[in-house]
């Protein structure tokens, strides 16, 4: 099967310091990859390299099918009622509002509709980012700590959805140094690839 | 898909939009046409003759106050990296921010000029020399000031640099645009007008790049 995303041989540099080589990466649809390690190993900058925001220092990254990323920064706009900031990256994504209501209930944002986004918990937060990526509908996901501030229930459900999204022939790179349940995914320590 | 990043960024950016204080600049542009003929005196000539400098200086001082908002909080909430995987260039976000940061601020910033052209107590000729000149320059002060909000946006006390920087970059469009009112054969306003087009021609190619610069950093 021919492989939905796939790295060769990256090198990632952050200033003066090597922080991995040599890392190559590939997955079919239904597969998922769990990056793990300690904090500031690089986790985050391979997710970032693999979304193609970040230039690799060395190596090349094929993506066959559209993106979609969560990472920390979950780009609803503070200000304004959680249902507009998600309304703006559903008419953008083109995810019909039906489709969206159904997220929002799953993921226990409907009483949420009207408070604006910076009073919402981290959880909270964190529960929407993940609405507007269901919303996105891309084969693809890289998901960097998408545990952090979920609670046990929490934690379930993105375990759930991400079954779910291979289940669908989706992909999916998870980066967390969290405990998570996938089934049969493969599992790189990047600590392997240190410079 | 342009149509929505617009919206998004007016309902944001206008007065009384979501981000707040858009309506700063205004009260400030009138405030500086309002003391100036406190501190040279009640000389109404001297005030006729060198208010329409005065409402170009209050003009490009205003300008600088909305620079913080334009693109950092965008660039922190990670709204850039969004569009990005989304296939939507930086370029193309960025010539959308800069068309609303343009509406959000010069026609009411024309509007404005009116009562402190009263304030000032211009010549009907003066005044639509001015309003002319502020007309062909405010397309290049949006374009300066989205570029030096994208260079800015990742530094750290980047507001104060920011506004330091929109000085001296303004002052081509200064010297054309206020220099029509020396000179009314209309040389300056087409000067100031090329320059306009040519900041907002580069602009998105400037700050697009500089957006993926900040993401390296």
């Amino acid at each position: 099967m021919q492989a939905m995303l796939a790295a060769r041989d990256l090198a990632c540099r952050r200033g003066e310091r090597l922080l991995f080589r040599g890392l190559s990466l590939s997955l079919s649809p239904g597969e998922a990859c769990h990056l793990a390690g300690p904090n500031g190993i690089g986790k985050t900058s391979l997710i970032r390299i693999l979304a193609g925001l970040l230039r690799p220092f060395h190596g090349s990254v094929e993506c066959r099918a559209s993106i979609a990323l969560l990472d920390e920064r979950h780009a609803l706009d503070p200000q304004v009622p959680l249902e507009c900031a998600l309304a703006f990256w559903s008419e953008l994504d083109g995810s019909g509002t039906s489709l969206m209501d159904a997220h929002r209930e799953r993921l226990g944002l409907v009483a949420l509709a009207d408070v604006p986004v910076r009073y919402l918990s981290t959880g909270q937060r964190k529960r929407a980012a993940l609405a507007r990526l269901l919303g996105q509908r891309a084969p693809v996901w890289l998901l960097d700590e998408p545990l952090n501030g979920l609670d046990t229930a929490g934690t379930e459900l993105v375990e759930t959805l991400i079954a779910e999204h291979r289940a669908a022939g989706g992909t999916c790179v998870v980066a967390s140094h969290q405990p998570i349940r996938l089934a049969e995914a493969m599992r790189l320590e990047i600590a392997d690839f240190a410079a | 898909m342009i149509g929505r990043l617009l919206l998004r960024d007016l309902a944001l950016l206008m007065p009384g939009g979501r981000r707040g204080g858009a309506l700063l600049p205004l009260l400030f542009f009138l405030a500086v046409a309002m003391i100036y003929p406190f501190a040279v005196g009640p000389d109404a000539p001297l005030l006729a003759r060198t208010g329409g400098g005065v409402i170009w200086v209050a003009a490009l001082l205003a300008a600088i106050l909305p620079l913080d908002r334009l693109v950092a909080p965008d660039l922190e909430e990670g709204v850039f990296d969004q569009l990005a995987v989304r296939g939507v260039a930086e370029e193309l976000a960025v010539a959308v921010r800069m068309l609303a940061h343009w509406i959000s601020f010069a026609p009411l910033l024309l509007l404005a000029a009116l009562p402190a052209a009263a304030l000032l107590g211009l010549e009907q000729e003066t005044l639509r020399t001015v309003l002319l000149g502020l007309l062909a320059g405010t397309p290049g002060l949006a374009a300066i000031g989205v570029l030096i909000a994208a260079l800015t946006a990742s530094l750290r006390g980047g507001a104060a640099l920011a506004g330091l920087l929109l000085i001296p970059l303004s002052v081509p469009i200064l010297i054309f645009g206020a220099g029509a009112l020396a000179r009314p054969d209309g040389g300056g306003l087409a000067f100031a007008a090329a320059i306009s087009l040519l900041l907002v021609a580069v602009t998105p190619f400037a700050a697009g790049a500089a957006i993926r610069a900040a993401r390296e950093s």
